[in-house]
């Protein structure tokens, strides 16, 4: 018996980026069916650090994430939950002096954007976070950024979206993705047809399918973040932090647990599922210890990973297809996609109802890999705090 | 890949020790990797030092066996690479991770045995984490380790084998027995009789027990549920219902457990196959009569394979070696293969008939409330599980994981997966077999932060 489906939209991808579309798309009165094949929010969207952060992140990206920065404080209001929301401060520190000038540049550069960085010299941050110890040259602090928890956030926006009458088809993996006359037609799951006016391709480090149906690969590898956490401890650690140059970033939850990353794990023979590396795991708790002494007796208790679609210039595709109207793409957040991914939906949104958006996306073009020619993906990413 | 690598035992129970003595009669050198600190596993565990007390007083009837495989592993020490206090805590392809005198060292293996054993199954109840409540293994570690019970009034509860010889033991030794209270009906002592004609000296031994407490007027009651531990800070006593009446007894420690689970997450992070287990009522990785896997190199033996009892433990132990000397391409003995394949089939038929005897008792959670803690480690309650899987439609064992914290503490869903499951299997009214499993993570169990580089 096939199952036939028809609605204004289609999203492909119930992460983050596809949930919030889908949950944007209900309230703008679209009728939206969104398809995950696995659940929602499962993977790099649930299972990455939970850094909410604008700081670092490249000038380009810098309206997108303060579109977002204005998202964060409603999640109550939009997905009945907090989501362990908070605006603890993002401290990033430098463990050299060089660190610290980068940090310094980054500060003037990013100015007119108003984050309100505060600069500390290796003393200063002592003074100002007692808290931290071992070689630290520097930081920077940006009081409004924050934390939260990524494997409540993302299932709950695929749950809001469900309640705002969206389709969720999950453990529907959409195997062709056709351009009809008047829009798409999709097979997917076992049994399922849809049909659908605008097609959204947000699925993560497995979107270059449906861009490859449409003859726009883009240069998408995977990367797969190493974490460690800790067994709840008494609550001391503040800040969300991360280390400039440098594998390590780390922040403490309610509930008491260390939530720590740094380096990279591995694909198994099955490449989407990854596992983290001991090797990575080790250097995080090394660094860990010399941070934050308190530290000397604890346990950590679980080490995990996720797999996360990374581009070569380390910037997202957002926006319409250069190939087919109708299709927009929205994937390779490459390890920094959790704080935008609520704009990002917003701007799919937008896209989709109106055409246009007012955050400026450009520089998001998968249009600027057209003339790529294949195998240009080699470079590795520089970003170091990998799916915050 | 070096053709010299040894091979890897990890566990020194009785499935490992007869692996190690099979492998070096064939000539090889295994590295033993033992989380004990003597060999003898869980079941033939020594005391850390002795004390003067003797096998029969530690082993009871099994006393030969455990003075024998004692022996039989002293003797194998030259011939191996014995590490005791050594914990295994992930698998990434051939290499082991492992933390040995609080250092972190890696082996490389091209073939291995996993023993790595079981441990109580638990389910929750009110008040089961009040300090005093113990697991039926853990009565009986302190009684065979530490020379000591685990308090002087203690009531023994649940469902099992071990129910029954644990309380011997605590009355052998000295200790006072408040009860034992079976949570299965006594009719269901009955199926043992047709388990005589696979072992008539263990089901003789194991109906002996009942006997001999009651006997020294220990009360057995049977068909029981446990309602809740009475006490605030502490164990103060054990309410019950029996029939439609509830009881209290006074205690000032319970020991409980309903049967075993074995220990599958290394050869989970191994790469195996899994397949669901009705008998278990748990997933099992895949092997072969002799214990193949389905990850080259990787053998299983004993508890760890799927709940069979030691003395299956130790032919498994032997046919796993000899299917390793076999794919290594030396001839092995056909006739031995086959007569232990026979004996461990025996074995199985033998657990079937135990599983009837002492059954897991259904419909555990119809009568537990919902403040009842399911996960202790995270502090989760029952009502917020059902919560979490009534809210989000859940259907699948991780997804329950990742959305209610219950499994993702200290134990990793060690002591509650088996309570996630069958809440979740009864709440949406799915089979266990189609709720998935929990995807085990390392490191196993708990590691220092400190964990420092030791070698390889």
């Amino acid at each position: 018996m096939i199952r036939r489906f028809s609605a204004d939209v289609a999203i492909v991808g119930g992460g983050l980026v596809g949930s919030s579309a889908a949950l944007a798309l209900r309230k703008a009165g679209l009728s939206v069916i969104l398809m995950d094949k696995g659940f929602c929010g499962a993977q790099a969207s649930g299972v990455n650090y939970g850094g909410v952060r604008r700081q670092g992140r490249s000038v380009a990206q810098l309206p997108l994430s303060q579109r977002a920065h204005q998202i964060w404080p409603r999640l109550k209001e939009l997905i009945g939950i907090d989501g362990e929301y908070q605006r603890s401060g993002h401290l990033k520190l430098a463990r050299k002096p060089e660190d610290f000038a980068r940090l310094e540049q980054y500060a003037e550069t990013v100015k007119p954007f108003g984050l309100n960085l505060e600069l500390f010299t290796g003393a200063m941050a002592k003074t100002r976070f007692p808290w931290l110890s071992g070689n630290v040259a520097g930081a920077s602090f940006c009081p409004d950024d924050g934390q939260a928890n990524p494997r409540l956030v993302s299932p709950a926006f695929a749950k809001a979206a469900r309640d705002a009458g969206a389709i969720v088809l999950e453990q529907t993996a959409v195997h062709a993705a056709v351009r009809t006359s008047d829009g798409f037609a999709l097979q997917a799951g076992t049994d399922c047809e849809i049909t659908c006016h605008f097609l959204i391709n947000s699925a993560g480090a497995w979107a270059n399918k449906i861009a490859t149906d449409f003859d726009e690969p883009a240069p998408l590898s995977r990367i797969y973040p190493s974490m460690v956490v800790t067994e709840p401890l008494a609550l001391r650690l503040p800040v969300s932090l991360g280390e400039e140059g440098g594998g390590f970033y780390c922040r403490q939850v309610q509930r008491g647990n260390y939530i720590m990353g740094g380096g990279r794990g591995y694909a198994l023979i099955d490449p989407d599922f990854s596992r983290p590396s001991t090797a990575a795991a080790l250097a995080v708790m090394k660094r860990a210890t010399t941070l934050f002494p308190h530290l000397a007796g604890a346990h950590v208790i679980r080490f995990w990973s996720g797999t996360e679609g990374q581009l070569p210039d380390n910037n997202p595709v957002i926006g319409r297809s250069g190939t087919t109207p109708g299709l927009f793409h929205a994937f390779g957040f490459c390890g920094a996609g959790f704080q935008v991914a609520p704009a990002v939906g917003a701007i799919l949104c937008d896209l989709v109802t109106s055409g246009e958006t007012a955050t400026p996306i450009a520089a998001f073009s998968i249009e600027r890999f057209h003339n790529m020619p294949p195998q240009h993906n080699k470079k590795k990413g520089t970003h170091n705090e990998m799916v915050e | 890949m070096n053709d010299t690598l040894p091979p890897v035992i990890v566990g020194a129970g009785p499935a490992g020790i007869c692996a190690a003595k099979t492998l070096v009669a064939a000539g090889l050198r295994p590295i033993v990797i033992d989380e004990g600190f003597r060999a003898g596993g869980q079941i033939y565990r020594r005391p850390f030092v002795d004390d003067g007390r003797s096998a029969t007083d530690l082993y009871g009837s099994e006393a030969a066996k455990a003075t024998r495989l004692h022996r039989e592993f002293d003797g194998l020490l030259p011939s191996i690479d014995y590490m005791p206090q050594a914990l295994v805590w992930n698998i990434a392809g051939n290499e082991l991770h492992l933390m040995a005198d609080g250092k972190h060292h890696q082996i490389g293996f091209q073939n291995l045995i996993l023993s790595t054993g079981a441990t109580d199954r638990i389910l929750p109840f009110p008040g089961w984490t009040l300090p005093g409540v113990y697991t039926l293994g853990a009565a009986q570690t302190a009684l065979k380790v530490q020379g000591c019970t685990i308090g002087r009034n203690v009531v023994f509860l649940g469902s099992g084998p071990l129910l029954y010889l644990v309380a011997w033991q605590y009355v052998k030794a000295g200790g006072n027995v408040a009860a034992v209270l079976d949570t299965a009906p006594f009719s269901a002592k009955l199926n043992l009789l047709s388990a005589f004609r696979f072992d008539p000296r263990l089901v003789l031994i194991g109906m002996s027990y009942a006997a001999r407490l009651v006997s020294r007027g220990v009360k057995i009651r049977y068909n029981v549920r446990p309602t809740r531990v009475d006490g605030s800070q502490y164990v103060e006593g054990l309410s019950f219902k029996s029939g439609t009446k509830v009881h209290s007894i006074a205690c000032d420690a319970i020991a409980y457990g309903f049967a075993l689970r074995p220990e599958t997450q290394l050869a989970d992070l191994s790469g195996c196959t899994f397949r669901f287990d009705d008998r278990d009522r748990t997933w099992l990785p895949v092997t072969d009569e002799a214990g193949r896997t389905s990850s080259q190199g990787v053998y299983l033996a004993g508890d760890g394979s799927g709940i069979a009892g030691a003395d299956a433990a130790e032919i498994s132990g032997e046919l796993a070696a000899l299917a390793l000397i076999q794919d290594s391409g030396t001839t092995v003995d056909p006739g031995r293969m086959s007569a232990l394949v026979k004996a461990r089939r025996r074995k199985a038929g033998l657990r079937d008939i135990l599983e009837k005897a002492f059954p897991f008792p259904d419909n555990w959670f119809d009568q537990i409330p919902g403040y009842t803690k399911l996960c202790r480690c995270e502090e989760v309650t029952v009502s917020t599980v059902i919560d979490t899987i009534n809210g989000g439609e859940l259907r699948e064992l991780n997804r329950l994981k990742a959305l209610s914290r219950s499994g993702m503490g200290r134990c990793q869903g060690r002591m509650c997966s088996a309570a996630m499951a069958e809440v979740l299997s009864a709440t949406q009214h799915l089979k266990l077999a189609d709720i998935g499993r929990l995807r085990a993570q390392a490191p196993v169990k708990p590691l220092p932060l400190l964990l420092q580089e030791g070698g390889s």
